[in-house]
Parts: structure tokens; C-alpha cells; sequence
């Protein structure tokens, strides 16, 4: 746990010759009035110069966000099969997975620290429990709607029960689905920013490590924002593949 | 065997742990750098407890200021749609920390800088919310009103704005839960919110950085309690029955 104890936030490096928010080290080949010594807004210079050190950070960060929203989909659709079969289940499941999103993510990470220690795994485990609330709720929105006609129609062709949830309802409620899913992965890519405080890296790291260098700030705000943008476009042409009896209603 | 010992260490941890931080949210104690600094105790918590919810509540204040009037009148209006229910999706992709630096980096540091920067990520889901609830009141009912002779002003106060008063409030519930859990981090540009403690190791000793975390998680969960208290005193009589109804 001394991990975050070694990094003295940078906005307090006032003493050296640097300009307030830069780390000193910034400093030696930038006189105060160049863009870097005086934080301007956007120094593009430093950004084609420095961008390989975004590089690791940026795949930490697809990876925690891959792991959780993986695992929270396969919770949430698991509790959604269930739940399907023995309705009574879903009061309680969404007033716990509410419960569990009510939680600030800061406060759930150092809650877990004690038991799981630094790394990726204090991470993932509140990331995930965040997606399932909306997971499980759009998917249970999604079978409420399918046409009754539809299911009237599958147990006319002499289909089980569950046959009737994977071949008609499931499939019917595919677009209600994914639309859960893509809110639990956008969301999920800007909360893992956090991580870093959990000792899973991502790109909270390089922003933490220089938080008052704007450069800095806006390359990690920007990279994230793409990566929540590019998510949500991959899963949009998901739901297309999967989805082939829909055409083009679905942007 | 190995693993149920791994179980019995893995409780004891957690016990201690937490037992521990009880203590530290219960009792004062000497600060871990030591120097005869004292720190824990419901009243050392309460300041920066306090410190927190006062920001929060400023921040959430301006964002209904904005959102609220902007979500009521694009909505009556019917305009806007691409705008206010767009912002609403992009402001889940914005990361908040992010914005938390870059203001204190651009407008500087303080409680009211950081109440802006908080107020900011309040904005989307309230915005999206209210306009969302008054494109969904019930036509029929906001042309009686007309026909009555209502003004836009009057349709908007007494009509509509009751009637989407549930979604709107489940709208500033998600602002607040999320304002709350960003002013955590607002310790990082200066500010002494509950965030001191859980990043704090080296001061309050594990235990202040669990009782951090226990207080911060309960206080949410207060906060989302009452407000959903107060979304429940704001339904309408008559949308309840309306929707019993339907469910009958």
C-alpha cells in the first residue's frame, strides 16, 4: 500500500524553477516561456515527442476495461437466465447490483485492498459490479418486449422453454442487450481511469503522475474518450452481425 | 488444507482491517508520522466529511440550476433532441478525474473551482433526464392544458414539469452519486475531502484509509436513500395510480 504514498501529487512542485503543475524534471530543456515550461494548453511538440509513453498505459487500460466488462456480462447474463426461469430473483438482484453501483469507486477499491492487495484484481472486481446493474436490467427490458406472437409462434413448432429463451427471446432481445452493454463499456472505460489507485496502472497513471501539466491531462482525456468512442462503434457493428434481420435501423 | 489456511488468514486480515478502521472512524489516535499528531475520531472524519458533502451540494445546486430549465424548456419546445440526448451519452465517456485536473490546472484550485469542475459532470444525465421526461408526458394531457387557455410557462410548471418530476429526479440521483464520488478525488487538487484519508496511507495507517473508504460508501448510500425518498414525495398521486393501473 506505500505505492501511492511515493507519489507526492505534482500540482505541490512549486520550489524548483518549473512552472506550478510541472515536475521539475520537465523543466531542463524548456525555458519557462516555451510551451512546456509555461503549461500551455496543448504543446503538440512534446505530445509526437512523448506519445510512446501512453503506448503501455493505453493497453493496461483496454485490458482492465476488456477483463470487466467481459466477466460483468457474463454475470449479468447468467443472473438474466436465471432470473427468466425463477422470476421472483430479479427484485433482489436489482436492489443489490444498485446497491453495489452506489458505491463510489474510490472507497470500493481501498475497501477491497486489505483482501485482494494492489493490482489488477481490486480493480476489475468493482469495474465489473458496476456493469451489472445495467446489463442485467436492459436485458430483462429486452425480454419483456419480445412479441408475444413470436413466442406463441416457437411454442407452436413444439419448443421447450428452453429452447423458446435461446433461439426466439434471446435472440429478439439482442439489440435491447448490446445497448446495456455499450453503456457498461463506455462508462467502464472512463471509471478505469481510477484504477491506477487500485496499482492496476491504465492511463490513470500518466495523468496522476503529471496532474497539473495540461498537455498531459488532455492527450489521457482524449485517448480515453477514443477508446469509450471505438468500443461503442465495435459493439454498434456487433449488433449489426448479429442482428442480420434488422437491417440498417440500428445507429 | 492449504487452502482452508489460506481462508482462515484471508478472514483474519479482513477482520483485522476492518475492526481497525472502526476503530479509526470511533476513537482519536496518534497520527502514524507520529509528532504527537492527532487524527481519527467522528469529529476529525466529520470535517472532511463535511469538507465533501458542502462541495458536492454546491456543485449539484448549479448543475439543476442549468440543466433543469435548459432539459424543461428544449423539451416543451421539442428541440434539441440530437444535443440533449447526446450530451447525456458523451458525458459517460468523459473520464472525471480528468476533468478534476484540467480544471484546477486551468481555473485553479479551491472549493469553488472544484464545485464547477464537479457541476460540469452533473450536467449530461440531468439535461438528458428532463428533456427525455417531458417529451414523454402525455400529449393529451398538455393539450387540455392549452385548451384551457394555459400559457407555455403555465404548461411547463404545472404540467409537464410534475409529471416528469420521478425521471427527472432518478436524473440528478445519477448526478449526485457521481458528483459525491468525484469529490473523493478532489483531494488531489487540494481540496481535504474524504479522499485525504483513503490516499493517506502514510499518515492515517491502513485503518484511516478503510475508515475513509467505509465512510465514503455509506454516505453515498445515505445520499442515494433520501434522494430516492425525495423522487418518491415528487411522483404525482395520480402517475402512481395511472401506473398500478397499467400494471393491473
Amino acid at each position: 500500500m506505500n505505492e501511492l504514498a511515493l507519489h507526492v501529487p505534482a500540482v505541490a512542485d512549486t520550489a524548483g524553477k518549473c512552472a506550478p503543475g510541472l515536475p521539475s524534471s520537465f523543466c531542463h530543456h524548456h525555458s519557462l516561456s516555451g510551451c512546456v515550461g509555461g503549461n500551455g494548453l496543448f504543446c503538440f511538440g512534446w505530445a509526437v515527442d512523448n506519445f510512446d509513453r501512453y503506448v503501455t498505459p493505453f493497453f493496461r487500460h483496454l485490458e482492465i476495461v476488456g477483463i470487466s466488462v467481459v466477466a460483468g456480462f457474463v454475470i449479468a447474463m447468467a443472473l438474466v437466465v436465471l432470473s427468466h426461469r425463477y422470476r421472483a430473483l430479479a427484485p433482489p438482484v436489482l436492489g443489490f447490483t444498485g446497491v453495489l453501483y452506489t458505491v463510489p469507486s474510490v472507497a470500493f477499491f481501498f475497501l477491497l485492498l486489505p483482501l485482494t492487495g494492489f493490482g489488477l484484481t481490486t480493480a476489475v472486481i468493482p469495474l465489473t459490479a458496476y456493469t451489472l446493474q445495467i446489463i442485467y436490467r436492459n436485458a430483462l427490458a429486452g425480454l419483456a418486449n419480445v412479441p408475444p406472437g413470436a413466442k406463441d409462434a416457437g411454442r407452436g413448432m413444439g419448443m421447450t422453454a428452453q429452447q423458446l429463451l435461446w433461439r426466439v427471446e434471446l435472440p429478439l432481445a439482442t439489440p435491447e442487450i448490446i445497448a446495456g452493454l455499450r453503456i457498461a463499456t463506455v462508462s467502464t472505460v472512463a471509471i478505469a481511469t481510477l484504477a491506477f489507485l487500485a496499482g492496476a496502472g491504465g492511463l490513470g497513471q500518466p495523468l496522476y503522475e503529471q496532474n497539473g501539466f495540461k498537455t498531459n491531462i488532455i492527450i489521457v482525456g482524449a485517448l480515453a474518450m477514443g477508446m469509450a468512442l471505438a468500443l461503442d462503434l465495435v459493439l454498434v457493428l456487433i449488433q449489426r452481425l448479429v442482428t442480420p434481420w434488422r437491417k440498417a435501423r440500428t445507429w | 488444507m492449504a487452502e482452508s489456511e489460506d481462508v482462515v488468514t484471508v478472514s483474519l486480515a479482513f477482520l483485522h482491517a476492518f475492526g481497525g478502521a472502526f476503530d479509526f472512524i470511533l476513537h482519536q489516535r496518534e497520527a502514524a508520522t507520529k509528532g504527537g499528531v492527532a487524527v481519527g475520531g467522528p469529529g476529525y472524519i466529520w470535517t472532511f466529511a463535511r469538507t465533501q458533502l458542502e462541495v458536492s451540494a454546491v456543485a449539484l445546486g448549479g448543475s439543476i440550476a442549468i440543466a433543469l430549465p435548459a432539459g424543461l424548456v428544449l423539451g416543451h419546445l421539442g428541440r434539441g433532441e440530437f444535443f440533449a440526448v447526446g450530451f447525456g451519452n458523451a458525458g459517460r465517456a468523459v473520464p472525471e478525474i480528468a476533468v478534476v485536473f484540467l480544471l484546477a490546472a486551468v481555473i485553479g484550485i479551491g472549493l469553488g473551482n472544484v464545485a464547477i469542475a464537479l457541476g460540469i459532470l452533473g450536467l449530461p444525465p440531468i439535461l438528458t433526464n428532463t428533456f427525455v421526461a417531458v417529451r414523454q408526458v402525455d400529449r393529451t394531457a398538455v393539450e387540455a392544458a392549452e385548451g384551457m387557455g394555459m400559457t407555455s410557462a403555465g404548461v411547463i410548471a404545472r404540467i409537464e414539469l410534475p409529471l416528469a418530476a420521478p425521471t427527472i429526479m432518478s436524473g440528478i440521483r445519477t448526478a449526485a452519486i457521481n458528483i459525491f464520488a468525484t469529490a473523493t478525488i478532489a483531494s488531489f487538487v487540494g481540496l481535504s475531502t474524504l479522499g485525504d484519508l483513503v490516499t493517506g496511507e502514510n499518515i492515517y495507517g491502513t485503518d484511516g484509509v478503510v475508515a475513509g473508504a467505509i465512510v465514503i460508501a455509506l454516505l453515498a448510500m445515505v445520499i442515494e436513500l433520501v434522494l430516492a425518498g425525495v423522487q418518491r414525495l415528487v411522483t404525482p398521486r395520480g402517475l402512481t395510480l395511472q401506473r398500478s393501473r397499467e400494471a393491473a
